[in-house]
Formats: structure tokens, C-alpha cells, sequence
């Protein structure tokens, strides 16, 4: 457990938590990424200019943190990409299966106390944990 | 013009808790979910971490009957525990832990130009089209 960062990871997972708030108090909208995505080119027109903002700002989040920390994040490097094209697909049919990801269900529902993502996240956590299982002790990959 | 704001200031802080805990390394989030490897419990405490602002937050929120600037609250009413909640989340789980993104950091990581993340935002934009072209079938 030499990597586990306690501190970052509640102060940055605060920030995560005021995020979803303003957009709730605000807006009134549940910052579910994979949902904000999808709308993006399927909501109508008006519904689309803040999906496209949210996800911007997301972007510059990223950007400013690395102005502020001298390019602090390293990028992971020779990575299968095939493990990357087939998950990135699969995250997408599921989230859109299961109506949400590890924000909208892991943060904002069960923040709402919803019985449904409260097992959807059980549910998604589990498979992650079987998957990197597979992947990484029983073949040997990444 | 407000609420477009609201969300673009939204989508920084979001942004910035992705990078300050460093979710947006897909390493760091395979360390989370290799339980029997060298784990590292990190993830789990910045769902704590935002779970601690939100459940705290959203009680009083939602007893507003509006939110400040919009007329309505867009909030899932959905309650049961059926086979695609369950299929789907199934199946993003498989795909988290194949490629160490979700959707949240897979669209940050676009700001450290990451040449993952774009083949990351594409193919899950290629699942989410896919599955609306099956769901109509």
C-alpha cells in the first residue's frame, strides 16, 4: 500500500463532492459524467451548450491543476491499446445499460440514497475487481 | 447564460478533484481495484470524500422545491433493481477495469493531452451509439 495517497484522495474527492452540489443547488442536475456525455449529441439544442461546458471545464480542471503543480501527472505509457479500445466500448453500452457510472450512481446516487445505485456500484466495483483480477494475475497482461 | 456558467465552474472543480487525487492516472485506479495485488485503497476515500460534501448537501438541496436558477430538479425516479441496471453496470465494470478509465477522467485526462484518452473518449462515445442503435431495434 505504498502508493495510497489518503489525503489527496479525500481533498480531491471534496472538490468532486462541491462539483456535484453547485450543479444540483444550481442547476439542478445530477453530475453523472457518462450522462452528460451521451447528451451531448441527443439532448436537444438548448440542453446541449452546458453538457459541452461541463465537460470543458472538466478538461481545464485538468489543465489548470498541471499549470499550478509544474505538469505534476505523468502520462501511463505502452499500455495495451486493444484493452483500452474494447473497455472504452464497453463502458459505453453499459453505462448506458445501466443508466450511469461511477459519479451518477458511485457519488450523486448514493448521495441521494438510491437503492438502485447503491447495488450498481457494488455491482460495477465487483466486475472492475474480477476484470483486473483476469487481466493482470491469472494472464499476465498490463 | 447563469446556469451555463454554473456548470462550466461546475466542471473545473470537478476537474481539479479528479487531478488533486490523481484519478485521472488509470494506474492509480487499477491499484484500487487489484485487491489481491499491491492495493491501494485511494479511490475509495475520494468517493468518501465526495460522498461526505454530497449526502451532507443534497438533504437540504432537495427539500428546495426548485433549484436557484432553473425551474425543476432533473432527478432520476427510476427505483428498481432490473436486469439492465444490473447488465450494465456489470458490463461497465468489466470495461473500468480493462482500460482504468471511467468516463470522468477519461474526458480530464483530454487536458493532459493524452493520447489514451482520446481513443478512450471515442470508444465509449462508439458504445454509447452502438447501444442506442441496438435499443432500437
Amino acid at each position: 500500500m505504498e502508493n495510497f495517497t489518503p489525503v489527496s484522495a479525500l481533498l480531491g474527492g471534496a472538490l468532486i463532492g462541491l462539483s456535484v452540489s453547485l450543479l444540483l443547488l444550481l442547476n439542478g442536475r445530477m453530475a453523472g459524467i457518462s450522462g452528460i456525455m451521451n447528451g451531448l449529441f441527443s439532448a436537444p439544442k438548448k440542453e446541449e451548450v452546458w453538457r459541452g461546458l461541463f465537460l470543458l471545464g472538466l478538461i481545464l480542471g485538468a489543465v489548470f491543476f498541471q499549470l499550478l503543480t509544474n505538469n505534476s501527472l505523468q502520462l501511463r505509457q505502452g499500455y495495451p491499446i486493444a484493452l483500452i479500445i474494447l473497455g472504452g466500448f464497453l463502458v459505453g453500452v453499459g453505462t448506458r445499460m445501466g443508466s450511469g457510472c461511477t459519479s451518477g450512481h458511485g457519488i450523486c446516487g448514493i448521495a441521494n440514497f438510491s437503492i438502485r445505485s447503491i447495488m450498481a456500484t457494488m455491482t460495477f466495483m465487483l466486475t472492475g475487481m474480477v476484470t483486473v483480477f483476469i487481466i493482470k494475475h491469472l494472464l499476465g497482461v498490463a | 447564460m447563469k446556469t451555463n456558467l454554473v456548470a462550466l465552474l461546475a466542471g473545473i472543480i470537478f476537474g481539479l478533484g479528479l487531478a488533486l487525487s490523481q484519478m485521472i492516472d488509470p494506474n492509480k485506479v487499477l491499484n484500487f481495484l487489484d485487491v489481491t495485488g499491491n492495493w491501494d485503497p485511494s479511490l475509495a476515500f475520494v468517493m468518501m470524500g465526495a460522498l461526505a460534501v454530497s449526502m451532507f448537501s443534497f438533504r437540504f438541496i432537495l427539500k428546495r422545491p426548485a433549484p436557484v436558477l432553473e425551474s425543476g430538479f432533473h432527478v432520476s425516479k427510476q427505483v428498481s433493481i432490473n436486469r439492465p441496471l444490473l447488465i450494465g453496470a456489470a458490463l461497465f465494470g468489466i470495461g473500468w477495469g480493462m482500460s482504468g478509465y471511467c468516463p470522468g477522467p477519461a474526458v480530464a485526462s483530454l487536458g493532459l493531452l493524452s493520447v489514451e484518452g482520446i481513443v478512450m473518449v471515442v470508444a465509449i462515445y462508439a458504445g454509447f451509439f452502438s447501444h442506442r442503435w441496438f435499443a432500437r431495434k
